[in-house]
């Protein structure tokens, strides 16, 4: 076996965009898929994507790079970030990339696990019935690298 | 290159196990496979391996898990039961198909 290949993985994911969110859940899923040991750890905004009322709502923050890459019939429309978000979710469906709670569920499938950031989730006053029902724990920072120990760290 | 050796015949293997041509490829060479990654093969194994040989036929291209799983009536917690640690890769090596890339 090739000695340098990853065998934990952490991806710590503190930003609440499509484009990013997404970045940290494929990267996670496809670690799972490996084999690979799998942390994901939601903090700052990135709770959003493990809050109940916004997960399944995140917006596209980068709408303009997008729309440099993705042809638009007709005028710009007025919300563009709205527009956009709508358009990229329309791809992610049908790519068969699955909306952010059904993601977390396949993560988990596959042994990963799905934390939430203790301190982040005080300082936005989230209570735990906000949050994804099927988390794996609300930890500090400190227990998160404990639990991380010698993985490889990815942070978005 | 490795080869396995499946009733009396020789089979040509790539370097990391996948089978080199889907010809060679049959019920009992699947049985070998399996065997060698320590699963024994049930009826939704086959399930499985049937759907994503299709799937590689139509489109030259491996599905998602999340297609996989829907479009063998399962879910994706089965797949990982069923081809542990690495379900996509070996599903398709089991398959006689070649080593998936696909990152979803």
């Amino acid at each position: 076996m090739d000695n340098t290949e990853v065998k934990k993985l952490a991806i710590i994911i503190s930003k609440n965009s499509i484009e990013d969110v997404y970045a940290g859940l494929i990267m996670a899923n496809g670690a799972v898929m490996e084999g690979i040991e799998t942390i994901v750890f939601f903090t700052f905004f990135g709770l959003d994507a493990i809050t109940k009322k916004t997960m399944n709502n995140l917006k596209v923050d980068n709408y303009k790079a997008f729309l440099e890459r993705m042809p638009l019939n007709g005028e710009m429309p007025e919300n563009a970030q709205d527009f956009v978000t709508e358009q990229v979710k329309n791809m992610l469906d049908q790519m068969d990339i699955a909306p952010v709670d059904e993601f977390l569920e396949m993560i988990q499938a596959g042994g990963g696990k799905i934390y939430g950031c203790k301190l982040a989730v005080e300082m936005f006053n989230l209570k735990k019935e906000d949050l994804y029902d099927e988390l794996d724990g609300i930890i500090s920072v400190g227990e998160m690298y404990e639990m991380v120990g010698g993985a490889q760290i990815i942070y978005i | 290159m490795p080869n396995l050796e499946v009733n009396g015949k020789t089979i040509a293997l790539t370097d990391e196990g996948y089978l080199e041509n889907f010809e060679d490829w049959d019920k009992d060479v699947a049985e070998a496979l399996a065997k060698e990654e320590g699963i024994e093969l049930t009826e939704n194994h086959w399930k499985v391996i049937e759907v994503l040989q299709n799937k590689y036929k139509e489109k030259r291209e491996f599905p998602t898990l999340r297609r996989l799983a829907k479009d063998s009536g399962l879910k994706t917690k089965d797949l990982y039961d069923l081809f542990p640690k690495k379900p996509l890769k070996k599903a398709a090596r089991i398959a006689g198909l070649p080593k998936p890339s696909s990152c979803g």
